[in-house]
């Protein structure tokens, strides 16, 4: 399974903070999109395209094409805002 | 809640070494783009947030001689004049604590994984990142370059 968690804005927007989802099939980030937009509806895929959105798997930020594996968590975010 | 008072008490006594203590403190401002803000809440990533936290103090150390570092972040709901976070470092001299001090807020504030979401007369919204906070870092990071 890859442990999916939004936050922020992401995580009002899609209306849930964190869902799992079969990894059979899922090898990179754009596929776990192309997974989630089918199940839950194309407002995912909506919201989590999107140049404003960054991705950190397993807890470290990850840019562009990276590799997802059974077990990942994976993260969706809005450009961080703390201090 | 912290108290600023125990946190440099605690950064005085932590080593003798310490010649001097630098610190900031972030408190919650009444108004925000010329709206009156009522509230704040803040969000993290627990675990993540923590160690982003971690890997921000430890390049400070690689940059300047750092004796003792605090870093403290609320979470959750705030009000107006809350602390929100506290950094002070301790070092042999002022130099490096001043610097290591303004560079882990800097970085605080672009890499730590926090969210504001502020509540105003017209309803709440999510705060968006400003143009000014990464201009701060860039500057560290071309600094680095020389």
């Amino acid at each position: 399974m890859i442990k999916v968690v939004l936050f922020a804005s992401l995580r009002e927007d899609l209306g849930v903070g964190e869902v799992e989802v079969a990894a059979t099939g899922v090898c990179s980030v754009a596929d776990l999109i192309e997974g989630l937009s089918q199940r839950f509806g194309e407002v995912w895929r909506e919201t989590l395209v999107s140049e404003n959105v960054l991705v950190a798997i397993n807890q470290n930020m990850v840019k562009n094409e990276i590799s997802v594996s059974d077990g990942d968590e994976v993260a969706f975010f809005p450009p961080v805002t703390g201090g | 809640m912290f108290d600023i008072g125990e946190e440099i008490t605690w950064l005085r006594a932590s080593s003798h070494q310490v010649g001097g203590i630098a610190t900031f403190l972030g408190v919650v401002r009444d108004i925000n783009q010329e709206d009156t803000v009522s509230g704040l809440y803040l969000e993290h990533y627990p675990g993540m947030t923590e160690s982003q936290i971690e890997k921000i103090i430890d390049e400070a150390g690689e940059r300047w001689e750092v004796i003792t570092v605090t870093v403290i972040h609320r979470i959750g709901e705030l009000l107006p004049n809350d602390e929100i976070v506290f950094v002070g470092v301790g070092s042999t001299h002022r130099g490096d604590a001043f610097s290591a001090c303004e560079f882990i807020m800097d970085f605080l504030k672009t890499d730590a994984t926090f969210w504001k979401k502020e509540q105003t007369s017209d309803g709440s919204r999510w705060l968006t990142t400003r143009h000014s906070d990464v201009k701060a870092v860039e500057r560290w990071q071309e600094s680095k370059k020389d």
